[in-house]
């Protein structure tokens, strides 16, 4: 595929994973970060949070958000160090952020299949 | 041949020099704790996988010093990345109803509203 091609969809899946890491993060960092962990809340059974993994659904909606997250924070931190620190590894940056995206989005699916049971 | 398009060099720290410039490297530095939430909740489906013991072992090591730091210091470029994105949407996207331009403010409430029903949805599937 062309240059041309790839970029756009690279900038939709950066804007996509914006708005979804926007609006799904805050309840789940609260949520499984400090709440549960802290005892704020009393965290749900294994076996609750398993059977919500174990709705296709889940999976697929999971899957997703995880995936064009990972893009979005690929592509963002790639600027950042172009831009912001200045640095002039330019392929060997992409090379980095948009191959731990890649790797990511497979342990993604393999993590999310198996917990699906 | 020389090459004749030199440019000034620009100094690693210039996102020191003025707030907005801090506050711009910031946002941008979001990107990373997006990246580690995605895998810190991996780690979590992954333990819930496992069973019980796994699940336990996990909100342990959440619960621990180093974790909840880390997660502090997220959490917050989190919330920036959440207030920043929203607000620079309607710059971003030009939403039309009708013909008829989607006034900046009418979009930044519409985003809200989308964070309130997805933290709703979320907490009232994971506490029920």
């Amino acid at each position: 595929m062309t240059k041309r091609r790839v970029l756009p969809l690279v900038w939709m899946a950066f804007s996509g994973g914006g708005v979804t890491s926007a609006m799904f993060l805050p309840v789940l960092v609260f949520l499984f970060a400090f709440a549960f962990p802290l005892g704020w809340i009393d965290p749900p059974s294994g076996e609750h949070l398993r059977a919500i993994l174990g709705n296709p659904l889940t999976f697929l909606v999971l899957l997703g958000i995880f995936t064009i997250m990972l893009v979005h924070a690929a592509h963002r931190f790639r600027y950042t160090l172009y831009d912001g620190l200045q640095l002039k590894w330019r392929w060997q940056i992409a090379l980095l952020c948009y191959g731990g995206a890649v790797v990511g989005a497979l342990a993604a699916f393999l993590i999310l299949a198996t917990a699906m049971g | 041949m020389s090459d004749l398009t030199w440019r000034r060099p620009i100094s690693t720290w210039w996102w020191l020099r003025k707030r907005t410039y801090f506050v711009f490297v910031m946002r941008e530095l979001s990107s990373l704790f997006v990246g580690w939430f995605v895998v810190f909740l991996l780690l979590l489906v992954r333990a819930v996988g496992r069973g019980d013991a796994a699940y336990h072992d996990f909100l342990d090591w959440a619960d621990s010093p180093v974790v909840i730091a880390v997660n502090v210091v997220g959490f917050a470029f989190i919330l920036l990345h959440t207030v920043t994105w929203f607000g620079v949407t309607p710059q971003a996207m030009a939403l039309r109803v009708r013909g008829k331009p989607v006034p900046a403010p009418v979009v930044i409430a519409g985003q809200y509203v989308g964070l309130a029903v997805v933290t709703a949805f979320i907490w009232w599937l994971v506490t029920r």
